[in-house]
């Protein structure tokens, strides 16, 4: 296999991680106002990630980092021409992440609440921004044969990419909720087992037309595949959750955006980041890419750590393996 | 004003705002290990409150390096995306290498080591500390050498087919010459800040209470502050000795910046103040130690140090009409306040120390005073190192590859990079408050207490040992 396609995939399984992992954050934090009816609910919401959130965020990190070294090009074009949007992601992350740090600061009610809006916001805006950033990445761009975006902030909300939008939105939503079916005990529990079966009915209505949409603009084979897995998966899912098979529900949502990522990436290959102007414009796989000797180091580096980094990321999740709930919450 | 200059305040805001946070994520983490490991080591229980207390110190601040470090990732490519085309062959793998390796061991370890108190074995929760702390440093080592190239561009060759340097040999990038002496000065720079922390709250909490029961744990902290201080900033002086003459070597401009050295002179004298015309072409006056210029850059008394004017002209001839001055008043500014708040902090470190020989306890108002601005002075010496380095190569963004001006992002207007940088500015600000407030009302809050309270709930019903 050539290095281009190689990174093309490393590429695409990093952010299949990052959405997997800093989904189900994003929904705990979007379910916060939902789920946790006093301090000490959110509290234990907010405990569930407590350990991994920060470790999760690194996938995007590293993502962004392997787009850079990998693809310059790509990660030039991109960063650059959805400037607005990922401005919005970077100031929803900053305020998210100093959030779960100091909400518990101080006692103050009103200093809580403050903290609980910007957790609330802090996942709603990138759950949804990341959603129509890879639609329009999919879909193409206004791109001039220099590969700079030439189009504005309306180029990037139309309805496909709101959709896609939507679509993010409503898998992570799921995601959380089935997360937190997993991880809380007793009312908690058994509320956001029931609030997971309702937002994913919703959501693969939703994740359905996306993805059909995607495949009349682009499809291959395999795409098509990985499209009707998603539903399967999605639906899986549900009924797990419906009969409280936590474990078997959250593996199955994490499988669903697995494979909805993979959809666009199988049906984006070999080009990058298609141009709607001129074709020369198209990014690929091949006129995005570093030289084939950075490529090697870089794919010497990944293969040697990043089974590392999953050995002791997982270790993690198998250290706070339990489930909490309020009497598990200490007083300060 | 246009684009290029906004961006270009908006990566200094973004970094050196950045760069207040991390300094103390990079000392501190060790430091708490190393309280820890004393704790573990002789069961002790003052050390076990002391890692507690500066513990949550570290945490607040933590916090905020994390966040305001991703927008530093996301703004080459958002900003500076014609720079990311043209190095990205050799500037984006430290990047990813710098995540992968470093990244996900501080975060998944801190982590580990935050909710982990009665989770893992004592031996593990410790190594969870270290492995944080380990990565912490780690990162500082590949960012440096992605910004060594910067300011001194080897193992590349500029392809003219593609229009852009390539990497040629990867461990040239990673031993540059300019990597291998910043890593320990910045290190050394980010334990002094580390340092005065951990010595202006244990001297307030000595001086304010001097018959609580944890004075003999406030004195302990004091003297370990004060000497980690001092050996940093030992360490700091001989790097940035080194660094100097390296400096001298492979960016003559900058030294000549530093010191407003207009004509080259053979033996040359260190500047002790010196004020230009206003054109920034000749001096008007100026104070100075004869020698020691040439001592410092080139290691002999009677070395050749080149003139701001010599090196403008050659590199006239060599890349072109143009000006490769930076701006004079702040390279000679930001260098001397780099020196000069460095060794305040170091004198302040050595007071405290001599005012507590023999188990004395100190007990002069000035010395309190003194010691509680004692943790902005490293902080401010770090700022003005780091505008000094990146002022000093204007106007290059590559030192003889590529000019600041080329490598702006062509397609981000100058409305959207107003945008953020008055939103990144605003939320910058506040949060700056906020932290400050919280560090303020944990410090004074005191080392807590440690008692292990009996416990005979099982498993399932008992409150964790640490929750947000």
């Amino acid at each position: 296999m050539e290095l281009t396609t190689i990174w093309f995939l490393l590429v695409a399984v990093l952010f299949t991680g990052y959405f997997i992992l800093e989904g189900f954050d994003f929904g705990v934090g979007m379910l916060l106002p939902v789920l946790g009816r006093d301090d000490r609910q959110r509290r234990v919401l907010i405990n569930t990630i407590g350990p991994v959130w920060d470790g999760n965020e690194v996938w995007l990190i590293t993502a962004g980092g392997a787009m850079f070294a990998a693809f310059p090009e790509w990660y030039a074009t991109l960063f650059s021409g959805f400037y607005l949007p990922l401005l919005l992601i970077l100031l929803a992350l900053i305020a998210r992440g100093v959030a779960f740090e100091y909400r518990h600061k101080r006692p103050e009610a009103s200093w809580k609440r403050r903290w609980d809006h910007a957790i609330f916001w802090g996942s709603a805006i990138p759950a949804l921004l990341w959603g129509i950033a890879f639609a329009n990445i999919f879909r193409g761009v206004p791109l001039d044969a220099d590969h700079e975006y030439v189009g504005g902030l309306l180029h990037l909300l139309h309805p496909y990419a709101l959709l896609g939008g939507l679509t993010t939105l409503g898998l992570f939503l799921t995601h959380g909720a089935v997360f937190l079916a997993l991880k809380t005990t007793g009312d908690i529990r058994h509320r956001a087992g029931t609030l997971a079966v309702r937002l994913g009915l919703g959501t693969a209505v939703v994740a359905v037309a996306f993805l059909t949409w995607t495949l009349t603009i682009r499809s291959s084979p395999a795409a098509v595949v990985l499209a009707a897995s998603v539903a399967l998966a999605l639906l899986g899912a549900l009924a797990a959750a419906r009969v409280r098979r936590e474990g078997w529900a959250f593996t199955g949502t994490a499988v669903a955006i697995a494979l909805a990522v993979a959809t666009l990436f199988a049906a984006l290959f070999p080009n990058v980041m298609p141009s709607t102007l001129d074709p020369a414009g198209t990014l690929t796989a091949t006129n995005a890419a570093s030289t084939p000797y950075t490529l090697t180091i870089m794919t010497w580096v990944a293969v040697i750590f990043t089974p590392i980094v999953l050995a002791y990321q997982g270790w993690t999740y198998w250290v706070f393996r339990k489930r909490i709930g309020v009497q598990n919450i200490p007083q300060h | 004003m246009d684009a290029l200059d906004v961006a270009r305040w908006q990566f200094g805001v973004t970094t050196v705002y950045h760069f207040l946070f991390v300094p103390l994520t990079i000392g501190l983490s060790v430091l708490v290990a190393i309280l820890q490991t004393r704790w573990h080591r002789t069961g002790d229980e003052k050390y076990l409150k002391l890692t507690k207390f500066y513990g949550k110190l570290f945490l607040i601040n933590f916090a905020m390096g994390v966040v305001t470090g991703i927008v530093q990732e996301f703004q080459f490519g958002m900003n500076w995306s014609d720079y990311s085309r043209f190095v990205g062959d050799i500037f984006g793998a430290p990047l990813a290498i710098e995540a992968l390796v470093a990244f996900f061991l501080e975060s998944t370890f801190i982590g580990l080591w935050i909710f982990g108190w009665d989770r893992l074995p004592p031996r593990l929760h410790l190594a969870s500390i270290w492995a944080a702390a380990i990565g912490t440093n780690l990162s500082a080592y590949f960012i440096l050498a992605a910004n060594s190239f910067m300011q001194n561009p080897v193992g590349y060759r500029f392809n003219p087919d593609t229009g852009r340097a390539e990497l040629t040999d990867f461990v040239a990038v990673l031993t540059n010459k300019v990597a291998l002496i910043t890593f320990p000065h910045t290190l050394a720079g980010a334990f002094l800040v580390a340092g005065s922390l951990v010595t202006t709250v244990g001297l307030w909490h000595l001086m304010r209470h001097r018959t609580s029961p944890d004075t003999d744990a406030y004195r302990y902290a004091t003297r370990f502050g004060a000497w980690v201080v001092l050996i940093s900033s030992t360490l700091v002086l001989l790097t940035g000795d080194i660094q100097g003459k390296i400096m001298t070597q492979v960016q003559p401009m900058k030294m000549a910046a530093a010191e407003g050295l207009y004509t080259t002179e053979s033996p040359a004298s260190f500047s002790v103040l010196t004020i230009g015309s206003l054109d920034g072409s000749r001096e008007v006056f100026a104070l100075k130690i004869p020698y020691l210029l040439s001592y410092l850059g080139t290691g002999d008394p009677h070395g050749t140090v080149h003139g701001i004017n010599d090196l403008q002209a050659q590199y006239a001839s060599q890349y072109g009409p143009g000006s490769y001055t930076p701006i004079i008043p702040v390279t000679y500014w930001s260098f001397r306040f780099m020196i000069g708040f460095g060794l305040a902090a170091a004198a302040i470190a050595l007071l405290v120390l001599w005012t507590q020989r023999k188990g004395r306890t100190p007990t002069n108002r000035w010395l309190l005073r003194a010691g509680l601005i004692m943790p902005a002075l490293p902080l401010l010496a770090n700022s003005f190192g780091w505008i000094f380095t990146e002022m000093g190569r204007q106007p290059w963004i590559v030192f003889g590859e590529m000019l600041t001006r080329d490598g702006v992002s062509r397609s981000v207007s100058l409305t959207e990079v107003l945008t953020s940088f008055t939103a990144f500015t605003l939320i910058y600000a506040v949060l700056a408050v906020i932290e400050f407030k919280l560090l303020l009302r944990y410090a004074r809050a005191g080392v807590p207490d440690v008692t292990p309270t009996p416990d005979d709930t099982d498993d399932a019903e008992r409150p964790l040992a640490f929750a947000y």
